[in-house]
């Protein structure tokens, strides 16, 4: 030992055995390590495929390709845009038309490049039709800009401003139209849209009332027009994933489902007439046809309030019912095809908004659905931001939906009771959890906007691309046009969400619970 | 610095043993980083609350620099990790890690006043693991750990078998 006790000072032409040994001392270490990482990698892996393999969810994660079928040539798809406000600009995003401010934004974003790389749709936005010129002139800035996904080919087409959806639709040089007005426009315009031979593409909600709902079932039943309600949700990768889930009966017989609406902003409440320093948006009567924005609704004066922020009012839409619930119907449905409730009651009131509002801020709506032993269950506030999400209720698992998906199996499980004794299976936290594009960071802004992307209603990773939802929801009614088929958001889907909005609307309104009559098909 | 301190072989001992345990944690933290399929530093640097927090959101809004310093966290950390496990550069690897383990430390320290949504391991006021852990690796580079069972010992002799042909 003595001898080796300073091998600096001592050099030898050739290095003693043991002085190498004792040098190489840190291999083995780095042996051990390795053995000991490979171990616990396959141990994980191991367990990760065990319940994978139980669950047959084998190739659940897949990726999933997207299909090109509307780039093919030939002539564009000439599109007209009725109504062409918030979500109007949206639909001609996902369309493949940016307004040039918004270009600029997203330039120094950071984010235009991903909408480059969206698919070209071969459409050419034709015709806008907006009762507020200042709207109007965004959308003819809109379609007449060249910056497009996969390039700019030059504007073959002229594009045209129609004062009234009727000079539209009464255009043989317009073949579909999208509608993103107001929803009491919703049901009169796409029936007559059908009727002059126009495809459709509606937001939601399709209809106000039993009268107006049957017209446009019977309008697009009785039509060679695609329809597709704009409920881009489903088209979440996440969501084909759910439906796999729900295909396999991974969560035992499903009780109780429960979607929830949770916000607390002055725009996540509908005030929106305001901008961020508390001054009126602009419009006013000049600039705004009034009367016909009112269209068949009863005559008020006109008011700025109302203009932008319509959803207050019973008399434009139905509340949180047609515009929060009835994409979670649409997504239940899709997964489920649940299809009319039996029953439906509700109730709420107006607890924190007291402006001149007549939708509740706070409201719960179930829905019982005898024949398939469930509940669906609706609650919102618009007063409190907590994240409650959406929840599908079974005796062996629970799956929670939305941006991402778990799945957490019950500890009273009978399917698993040996996985759970094992220890095979833990029901402390979720079994599975889908996170697609995890470890990316997405800049979302707004309350709101923020909500929707808790919901999977924005985007969806695919290929390690973040792809626009209504995108692609706008694609898939392209395709049907195009190549025949129908749209997943298709009008007896339309009809039954339209059916269970407002059987919760009439309770809302009756305080009592209302029965769907299937024989009548009447709301009693 | 002086190289040939006299110790005694526990004290030996103690420098070899804080050395591959240290090496031993950064080579795995590298590691599980490399079997997570698009791990990020994104989410920690986004938690930034001290001195670093401008520059750190500036590496998180740049995906070309972010993806930088995640690869150069993954194999520095692997580097850091091997060298001090085999004993190999071990003063530059200690110095590197303990660079890096401040980094860490003063992007997110335990002061008062700082709240994270992040959960750690433990209650830390001021000092925390990742802050002893760079003392630690910065007390292995002031002493020649590398040199008692480490490759440097033959490094060296080599480099002083050179010098003695060229002289």
């Amino acid at each position: 030992m003595e001898k080796e006790k300073d091998p600096i000072q001592k050099p030898t032409t050739s290095l003693k055995r043991r002085t190498l040994l004792k040098a190489l001392a840190g291999i083995p270490v780095l042996g051990v390590f390795s053995f000991e990482v490979i171990k616990k990698w396959s141990f994980e892996q191991k367990k990760k495929n065990r319940v994978i393999e139980l669950l047959g969810l084998e190739n659940l994660k897949a990726p999933i390709a997207v299909k090109s079928l509307s780039s093919k040539l030939g002539d564009p798809l000439r599109i007209g845009m009725i109504g062409f406000g918030s979500r109007g600009r949206q639909l001609s995003n996902g369309l493949g038309f940016m307004h040039p401010a918004e270009v600029e934004k997203r330039k120094k974003d950071n984010s235009l490049d991903g909408w480059l790389e969206q698919e070209n749709l071969n459409v050419a936005m034709v015709g806008i039709c907006d009762v507020f010129d200042l709207h109007a002139q965004n959308g003819l800035a809109t379609a007449q800009n060249d910056i497009r996904p996969g390039g700019g080919t030059g504007l073959k087409l002229p594009v045209k401003r129609y004062r009234t959806y009727q000079d539209m639709l009464a255009d043989s040089d317009i073949d579909a139209v999208m509608i993103a007005t107001p929803d009491h426009h919703h049901a009169p315009i796409t029936v007559e849209a059908v009727k002059a031979g126009k495809h459709v593409y509606c937001e939601k909600s399709v209809a106000l009332s039993e009268d107006e709902l049957n017209t446009v079932y019977n309008a697009v039943k009785n039509s060679n027009a695609v329809f597709q309600l704009g409920h881009q949700g489903p088209q979440n990768v996440i969501f084909r994933q759910a439906k796999e889930i729900i295909k396999k009966d991974i969560l035992g017989k499903i009780t109780l489902i429960e979607t929830t609406t949770n916000r607390n902003t002055a725009d996540g409440a509908w005030i929106r007439h305001l901008d961020a320093n508390g001054n009126p948006k602009p419009g006013d009567e000049k600039s705004i046809d009034w009367l016909q924005w009112l269209g068949s609704r009863p005559y008020v004066p006109f008011s700025i309030d109302r203009y932008y922020s319509w959803t207050k009012w019973f008399d434009y839409d139905l509340g949180m019912i047609s515009q929060l619930f009835s994409h979670d119907f649409d997504a239940v449905n899709q997964l489920l095809r649940i299809g009319i409730p039996k029953f439906a009651v509700s109730s709420g009131g107006i607890y924190y908004w007291k402006d001149n509002r007549e939708i509740p801020d706070v409201l719960h709506c179930v829905f019982e659905y005898p024949d398939r032993d469930m509940t669906l269950i609706y609650s919102a506030d618009l007063a409190c931001s907590r994240d409650r999400g959406q929840v599908f209720m079974g005796h062996d698992a629970s799956m929670e939906l939305g941006e991402s998906l778990s799945i957490t199996v019950d500890y009273d499980s009978t399917r698993y009771k040996k996985k759970i004794e094992d220890g095979i299976i833990d029901t402390s936290g979720p079994m599975i959890s889908i996170q697609p594009g995890s470890g990316k960071v997405d800049a979302v802004t707004s309350a709101t906007e923020k909500y929707y992307v808790s919901r999977g209603l924005t985007t969806t990773s695919i290929n390690g691309r973040q792809i626009d939802l209504t995108h692609l929801h706008i694609k898939e009614w392209i395709d049907c046009i195009r190549n025949g088929g129908i749209p997943s958001a298709n009008i007896e889907r339309a009809f039954e969400e339209g059916v269970a909005c407002l059987m919760a609307h009439k309770s809302y309104l009756e305080h009592r619970r209302v029965e769907w009559d299937p024989v009548n098909r009447k709301i009693v | 610095m002086k190289q040939n301190i006299n110790l005694i072989p526990l004290q030996k001992f103690v420098l070899i043993a804080l050395r591959v345990l240290i090496g031993w944690h950064l080579l795995y933290e590298g590691i599980s980083k490399l079997l997570i399929s698009d791990w990020s530093s994104a989410g920690f640097l986004s938690e930034s609350k001290w001195i670093l927090k401008g520059f750190s959101g500036w590496i998180v809004s740049n995906a070309g620099v972010l993806n930088v310093v995640d690869f150069m966290n993954i194999w520095g950390l692997m580097a850091i990790g091997v060298g001090l496990i085999i004993g190999l550069f071990t003063r530059t690897v200690a110095i590197s890690g303990t660079i890096m383990l401040l980094l860490y430390y003063l992007n997110n320290p335990p002061l008062i006043g700082l709240e994270y949504t992040l959960p750690s391991e433990g209650s830390y006021l001021i000092v925390s693991k990742t802050l002893i852990e760079a003392a630690a690796l910065f007390a292995l580079a002031v002493f020649p750990a590398g040199s008692f069972a480490g490759l440097d010992s033959i490094r060296r002799r080599f480099r002083f078998r050179n010098h003695k042909k060229e002289a």
